[in-house]
């Protein structure tokens, strides 16, 4: 296991290497100074070049390549072109918005998931399972940032019982920041929860046809004993790597789903920048989402590891 | 005949053929406006209302097809163009350094979810719907190689395969005239559900202001103008909302009901 965990390890870096000099060359190649548009077309040269060695514009690629990743280990992203911040304090008030959002449309995606999948298999072709089918094959059709539209429709605006947007903050409570998050979480939730659900369906049939279920089966279970006591715990690995996989869905629906919902999170934060040219937060929140997918993955490799020895030993 | 492929064809075809009629004529002209007829609900001249100046949502919605159809297609062929080679050339070369690297970068692209890649193109060359194709496309391109090498793997293990290698044939003429066509059934399949999530991704893209811009009307454009409307003229968000959903569930149905009719050894597994 150690070894397999060190080799996970070692390409973990190296992807992270390779990510962020992707990020770092593409955002280089951006056409403008930035300090020539901080200042307009107006500004001496000596403050343009003032302002560049403060920036650090005046160095070498490779060398401000260095100092930004070199800054990022230390939790350094540098400091925003337009609001002259450092980055890291606005990344950080934005994560308290995209973070919980992302685990709280997680969860409610399971909860609806793993019921809706469990009934359809232990339905197998009768209507309850055609009806959960038919209903995850709409769910993974709609748009969910149009789903998030009819919601603030139907609840905000008609029923009034939620806002439309904007989000109050966590320190008018946590169920005033739950309340604010709950339509985005719903929007974000559903075509993750029809992917999931299809998803537990098959790798509950899946297992259903193995011999160890018969046996079971077999030794006097019930059909529905032996589904909750074998089927479901088999039918995991697969489903919890789709979840781990479908984690990047995720990130990247909330930087759409925010937008309908005007949420202050990483996704409004790097609209922001883009029209601003505030390059450096665009290449700190892409290199940011890129890390967590990749380490997402990471955690999903080393799990599959531990569950399942046979991947161990071909390593 | 199977009815998840008929009904998923026939919803496709209505909105391909939307998209090709919307070149030669639509009921008005998409860009024109008639302020004086704005926010009109579904009525007999205008069947799916107007939007807030006065343009005639029906017919945005047949040209907006074509940018929707067209993005999507091309980004599969950007997928499918550069992934199946690196697919094939990974499976023929199995084990080796260049499998390696192929499959190792594979896993780098797809951590780069298309919005980031979409963003970090805007943040370079600025928006438009060139740049949804290719971040799209980009995003694609894993899918593809993947699905290849994993299918062309098992290929490499048939007698068939080893009688051409005995036959002198080298490892680029095998994978051409030997595993394509085996895994063809494969990729046309994956290429109607890419096409159909490339659908999804260009509305969205378009809807945060990363596709196309306007005047070109695209879905994800028209959602966009209808969020602050929504209170006023539902209709103007439905509409759009309705062609994206009916188009992509089109796509998944034929999807389906093709690798039911390709594979039928997966129509006895599944019921």
């Amino acid at each position: 296991m150690l070894r397999y965990a060190t080799k996970r390890f070692l390409s973990l870096l190296i992807s992270l290497a390779v990510a962020s000099l992707v990020i770092f060359v593409v955002i280089e190649v951006a056409p403008g100074d930035p300090a020539s548009f901080m200042l307009g077309l107006n500004a001496q040269p000596e403050t343009l070049a003032a302002l560049r060695s403060e920036l650090g514009l005046d160095q070498s690629r490779p060398e401000r390549y260095l100092e930004w990743v070199s800054g990022m280990l230390q939790g350094d992203f540098g400091t925003s072109y337009t609001y002259r911040t450092p980055v890291t304090e606005m990344i950080g008030d934005r994560l308290w918005v995209s973070v919980p959002l992302a685990l709280y449309a997680l969860a409610l995606s399971i909860l609806v998931a793993f019921p809706a999948g469990i009934f359809a298999a232990s339905r197998r072709g009768q209507a309850g399972d055609v009806g959960v089918m038919g209903a995850t094959q709409l769910g993974v059709a709609v748009p969910n940032f149009w789903f998030a539209m009819i919601l603030v429709l139907i609840f905000s605006i008609n029923l009034r019982w939620f806002s439309a947007g904007g989000f109050v903050g966590w320190d008018k409570g946590l169920f005033a920041g739950l309340h604010a998050l709950t339509l985005p979480a719903i929007a974000l939730a559903l075509p993750q929860a029809a992917i999931l659900a299809r998803v537990m369906r098959s790798a509950l049939l899946d297992v259903l046809d193995e011999d160890f279920m018969r046996t079971a089966r077999a030794k006097g279970l019930t059909a529905r004993q032996a589904l909750w006591r074998h089927g479901l715990r088999n039918a995991l690995i697969p489903v919890l790597t789709i979840i781990g996989l479908q984690f990047s869905f995720l990130l990247a629906g909330s930087i759409i789903i925010e937008q309908v919902f005007y949420l202050p999170g990483l996704g409004r934060l790097v609209f922001q920048s883009i029209s601003a040219r505030d390059l450096i937060v665009v290449e700190s929140v892409v290199m940011l989402l890129v890390f967590s997918v990749i380490l997402v993955n990471f955690l999903v490799d080393l799990a599959y590891g531990a569950v399942d020895p046979r991947l161990r030993a071909r390593t | 005949m199977n009815r998840n492929l008929l009904l998923g064809a026939a919803l496709t075809s209505i909105f391909l053929l939307a998209a090709l009629i919307s070149f030669v004529w639509t009921p008005y002209d998409y860009a024109g406006l008639d302020i004086a007829n704005k926010l009109r609900g579904p009525s007999l001249a205008h069947p799916m209302g107007t939007d807030h100046f006065g343009r005639d949502i029906l017919s945005m919605i047949m040209v907006g097809a074509r940018t929707s159809i067209a993005v999507a297609l091309v980004a599969v062929g950007i997928g499918m163009g550069a992934g199946v080679p690196l697919g094939l050339w990974a499976a023929a070369r199995r084990g080796s350094l260049v499998d390696e690297v192929i499959m190792r970068g594979n896993d780098l692209v797809f951590a780069f979810p298309a919005i980031v890649i979409a963003i970090l193109i805007t943040a370079v060359f600025g928006a438009g719907a060139i740049n949804a194709i290719i971040a799209i496309g980009i995003f694609n391109i894993p899918v593809f190689a993947r699905i290849t090498r994993g299918a062309a793997l098992s290929l490499w293990q048939r007698e068939f395969i080893l009688a051409a290698r005995v036959a002198g044939k080298s490892a680029a003429r095998i994978s051409a005239e030997h595993i394509l066509p085996n895994v063809a059934n494969l990729l046309i399949v994956q290429g109607t559900i890419q096409f159909s999530l490339g659908i999804l991704a260009e509305a969205g893209l378009s809807y945060v202001g990363l596709g196309a811009q306007p005047p070109l009307p695209s879905w994800g454009r028209m959602l966009a103008d209808a969020q602050t409307m929504v209170s006023i003229a539902p209709h103007m968000a439905l509409m759009p909302g309705f062609a994206i959903i009916l188009t992509v569930l089109g796509l998944n149905l034929m999807g389906d009901g093709l690798r039911d009719l390709l594979d039928p050894r997966l129509r006895v597994a599944r019921t």
